[in-house]
């Protein structure tokens, strides 16, 4: 009954063969290096995660990831030339654009016009030049011994790093806009440090090419600070996304994703409650057809009293589409008076989709009020049929109670213009939806 | 409000020991030599006068589970067990089958006495008091059930069935309830056809050992349109040291039967851990039902975590032909650690799965349980009702799944699962699994963990109630939905059980 070791799979070995590699040219010497040189063994303990994995339960990427893309190298100008108009969904609200090709931050492309009370910098640079905010926070927002996390901080090659100074509101939303222009794969890993009472809208897209791309977000959320977060995943291959949030006392913050025309997509967040009387949403729409596979999965400790969270999820299926969704709600002793709710819908408009939902509350203070739902079904024919009675057809019809279904929660992101944006983005999805009759 | 002044006093009555069935009974017993090997196996095989082919099916299951591994994925912790430390096999010494309750050992029959199980049916039958009358039998353990009288019950103490009663009404109803082993012997063929079939050998580590290693249990056979007459119930009682047991039940109700069985268990209690490792099979055939109630109240170990029983049971029904229908129900307050999760495949089409399930748990136990709802059949329905109460130390699990098929179009569920937590030392845990596989399918799912609500006690506590009064009707209130599903003479006992196990859990 000896524990079995499996045998490594052909992406397991190219990825050690790309870290061995690479290993001389990342960047970052001393304590960064020994910080990739560990992550590495984590991940080369655990290897590539798997079904046996709970938490990756029903995102086998040993499965999925069949062969490792070679690692991407810095993009020419060709390259360059076709991301302009990439993350474009967000051009009405004029943000100040951060451009990554291929996980190298581009700084001819990006909008680096000073503004008080903001630092921006890459990531690559920080790690060779030993940045102290980097020291601080790199790898201490929320610790997990995640496999895709782990491979992530082995392998970090760019990103943003980012400061807002204590008290400063940011006068234009910043959007970290990232675009593959080859089929290869990139670690991008960015540091976004929102100090107390500091104001942020944040916006990261994903467009491009069917890469591979394990990408990581460290968002430090300062006492009294407000953040707003938006993602959008708009591209084929495979995205793995971790977001590890530290929220201090008395803070809001508000985070939303979108996928639609996906490949495999694994958005996973990682969320403390650090610091008593802060709220905090998390939500997500996902639109998706053919063989498309979106997995969110959240982690919400809760290690502070008087915390509220509110996590919801929508997700329509048509084609072969798989959604997945698991939420954990962890509230730890002592964070008494936690209040917490968290919603999971699947619309399934089609046979051959499956939607897997695991909303967990694991609770450990006994004065709290949690609740969870979860909820799978069809489009109601009633009231597709009372649409239709009025003289609606049946495509418009379906099309307005889809609308209707992730309204909900797209109704709920405060920043008008993001929730503008995103709506016209599931409005696009469904003009291109066919309808069966 | 006369039911909670009831429960109030009860918890009253009760020492700082919350545990009443603690004691041990001295009786020798003879048992397999310590440990675990293929020779064990013959030896309870060869102890039960077992056919061959049953002697293979557990040598074969045998050399599977070696080739196992424990599962570590519930949330309960546990020293790593010592499976060749333990007893496999212990019987009552100079123990012969009984022909008739004349035949049993008295102090066995004083040790069911105590418990309050109505072995001594004669005294009913030969209308020495009537149902009505209080009984002359101390203790008051499934005490709704012996004043009604009309259950049948096979009792197991160890390793073996001391007794079963009822046996001659329910012949003349054509219903088969007897112990396993009997019905080895006597039915190979329905054994043979039934055994396995739904908990195969292979199912999970404790189910596997299960197979290899168990001593006796319940057989229900359940002719075609037959209503059985009365409940059926078994009473498992594990009293050797340092014994683990491994109970095996199946029923079966052909088309259109029905029955109702509730099990009750407990145990003594002694410093170490000792293990149940039990499979419960149902097979419900077209238009049948099945009613299933545990009451489950192993010894749950001292206040600090020493010693209590390792339940560690595999339990499923399937609803393999149409509109049949399977209802678990359990209430669970003993055990150190549980480990149970009463599933239903839903197979034939139109079936029906339904669990509800109340699990208290206090001091140091840990409680992982729940349930799993297969729907593979058209037109397929399922509920579960969960309450999980935790107090004191303990950790509260519920962990169940939902799954529809692609060809179990028109597939429901409901599933409401709520935790209570009384003290800010114990934990509440949700672990809903729910994979939808076509549109038709529907499922409903909502889960809430809170604490008694202070509001509610300060109200009943300006009605005049004492904290542990307003406590206990809040709980019962919590709980209603399941208690409602129990048959009602267990409903009475399950109710005092939760006064008992919440003994202490106030202020």
């Amino acid at each position: 009954m000896a524990d079995v070791t499996p045998i490594k799979t052909p992406a397991e070995q190219a990825l050690a063969a790309a870290y061995d590699g690479a290993r001389g040219r990342l960047p970052g010497q001393g304590a960064i290096a020994s910080l990739r040189e560990n992550a590495f063994k984590r991940f080369d303990a655990q290897g590539l995660p798997h079904r046996r994995v709970e938490e990756w339960k029903y995102t086998d990427l040993r499965t999925l990831l069949r062969d490792a893309l070679p690692l991407a190298t810095p993009p020419d100008a060709q390259a360059k030339a076709t991301a302009t108009g990439s993350g474009a969904v967000f051009a009405s609200l004029n943000p100040r654009k951060l451009v990554f090709v291929d996980g190298a931050f581009v700084p001819e492309m990006s909008d680096l016009t000073p503004e008080a009370g903001l630092t921006i910098g890459s990531m690559a640079e920080a790690l060779l030049k030993g940045d102290a905010l980097v020291a601080v926070h790199l790898g201490k927002t929320f610790e997990s011994d995640d496999a895709a996390l782990a491979l992530n901080t082995a392998m970090m090659g760019d990103g943003a790093v980012i400061r807002i100074a204590a008290g400063t509101a940011l006068a234009r939303p910043l959007q970290l806009v990232n675009f593959t222009a080859t089929e290869t794969s990139n670690y991008t890993r960015s540091l976004i440090v929102v100090e107390k009472g500091a104001k942020a809208v944040i916006a990261e897209t994903h467009d491009g090419c069917a890469a591979q791309v394990n990408t990581a977000l460290e968002l430090v959320v300062g006492d009294e600070a407000q953040v707003d977060y938006f993602k959008i995943v708009a591209t084929r291959g495979i995205h793995v996304g971790s977001l590890l949030m530290s929220v201090g006392r008395n803070a809001r913050f508000d985070t939303f994703v979108l996928n639609q025309e996906v490949g495999i997509v694994r958005n996973q967040s990682f969320v403390r409650f650090a610091g008593e009387h802060s709220t905090g949403a998390i939500r997500g729409v996902n639109l998706l057809r053919g063989e498309e596979h979106v997995d969110n999965t959240l982690l919400i400790e809760h290690a502070a009293a008087h915390c509220a969270g509110r996590e919801q999820f929508k997700s329509v299926l048509d084609g072969e589409s798989h959604s997945v969704f698991q939420g954990k709600i962890v509230v730890k002793p002592g964070a008494q008076k936690t209040d917490s709710k968290m919603m999971t819908r699947a619309l399934l408009l089609s046979d051959k989709a499956e939607a897997d939902n695991k909303p967990e509350l694991e609770i450990f203070a006994d004065d709290v009020v949690c609740g969870h739902g979860a909820t799978a079904g069809a489009l109601d024919p009633t009231l597709k049929f009372y649409l239709m009675s009025r003289g609606i057809d049946e495509a418009q019809a379906e099309t307005l109670l889809i609308q209707a279904f992730i309204g909900e929660t797209v109704e709920e992101i405060p920043h008008e213009g993001f929730r503008d944006a995103v709506m016209a983005a599931a409005l696009a999805w469904l003009e291109t939806r066919e309808v069966k009759p | 409000m006369p039911a909670v002044q009831e429960t109030v006093d009860r918890v009253r009555q009760i020492d700082v020991d919350q545990y009443k069935y603690g004691f041990v009974t001295d009786i020798e017993s003879e048992k397999a030599p310590k440990g675990l090997n293929e020779d064990t196996v013959r030896f309870i095989s060869a102890k039960k006068n077992e056919p061959q082919w049953m002697l293979d099916w557990r040598l074969e299951a045998f050399r599977r589970w070696q080739t196992m591994r424990e599962p570590t994925w519930a949330r309960v912790h546990y020293p790593k067990i010592d499976y060749q430390d333990a007893y496999y096999y212990s019987a009552p010494k100079a123990f012969k089958a009984p022909k008739s309750l004349a035949d049993v050992d008295p102090e066995l029959l004083r040790t069911y006495e105590k418990l309050g199980i109505p072995l001594k049916e004669q005294e009913i039958l030969a209308g020495v008091r009537k149902q009505s009358e209080p009984s002359t039998l101390d203790g008051d353990m499934l005490e709704g059930m012996r004043s009604s009288g009309r259950v049948a019950v096979d009792a197991v103490f160890d390793s073996v069935s001391v007794a079963t009663t009822f046996k001659e009404e329910l012949k003349r109803a054509g219903v088969i309830f007897m112990p396993m082993s009997e019905a080895v012997r006597e039915h190979p063929d329905l054994i043979k056809k039934y055994l396995g079939s739904v908990v195969p050998t292979s199912d999970n580590f404790f189910a596997t050992l299960n197979s290899a290693v168990f001593s006796d249990g319940s057989f229900v056979y359940v002719p075609e349109g037959v209503r059985c007459p009365m409940e059926l119930s078994t009473y498992f009682r594990i009293n050797e040291q340092n014994t683990g047991q491994f109970e095996r039940t199946l029923i079966i109700a052909e088309k259109g039967a029905y029955v109702s069985y509730l099990e009750g268990c407990t145990a003594p209690m002694r410093d170490e851990n000792q293990l149940h490792a039990a499979v419960v099979e149902l097979v419900a055939l077209d238009d049948a039902e099945i009613k299933y109630s545990t009451v489950q109240n192993w010894y749950p170990g001292d206040a600090e975590g020493k010693g209590g029983i390792y339940n560690f049971v595999t339990k499923r029904g399937d609803c393999r032909g149409k509109n049949s229908k399977i209802s678990w129900t359990q209430v669970e307050t003993g055990s150190a650690i549980t480990w149970k999760y009463p599933s239903c495949i839903l197979r034939g089409d139109g079936s029906r799965g339904e669990f509800y399930s109340i699990a208290i748990s206090n001091g140091r136990q840990q409680v992982d349980s729940g349930t799993k709802m297969i729907h593979l059949g058209k037109n397929t329905v399922s509920r579960i009702i969960s309450k999980g109460i935790s107090a004191g130390h303990s950790q509260n699990t519920y962990r169940g799944l939902v799954t529809a098929h692609r060809r179990a179009t028109g597939a429901r569920n409901f599933t409401n699962c709520d935790s209570l937590l009384i003290g800010d030392k114990c934990g509440a845990h949700t672990v809903p699994y729910m994979e939808a596989k076509n549109s038709s399918a529907v499922f409903e799912h909502e889960a809430s963990t809170s604490k008694i609500s202070e509001d509610m006690l300060f109200y009943c506590q300006s009605r005049g109630m004492s904290a542990e009064e307003a406590t206990a009707l809040v709980v019962n209130g919590f709980v209603k939905d399941v208690l409602q599903q129990l048959p009602m003479e267990f409903a009475v006992e399950a109710q005092k059980l939760i006064s008992i196990s919440l003994e202490g859990s106030v202020g």
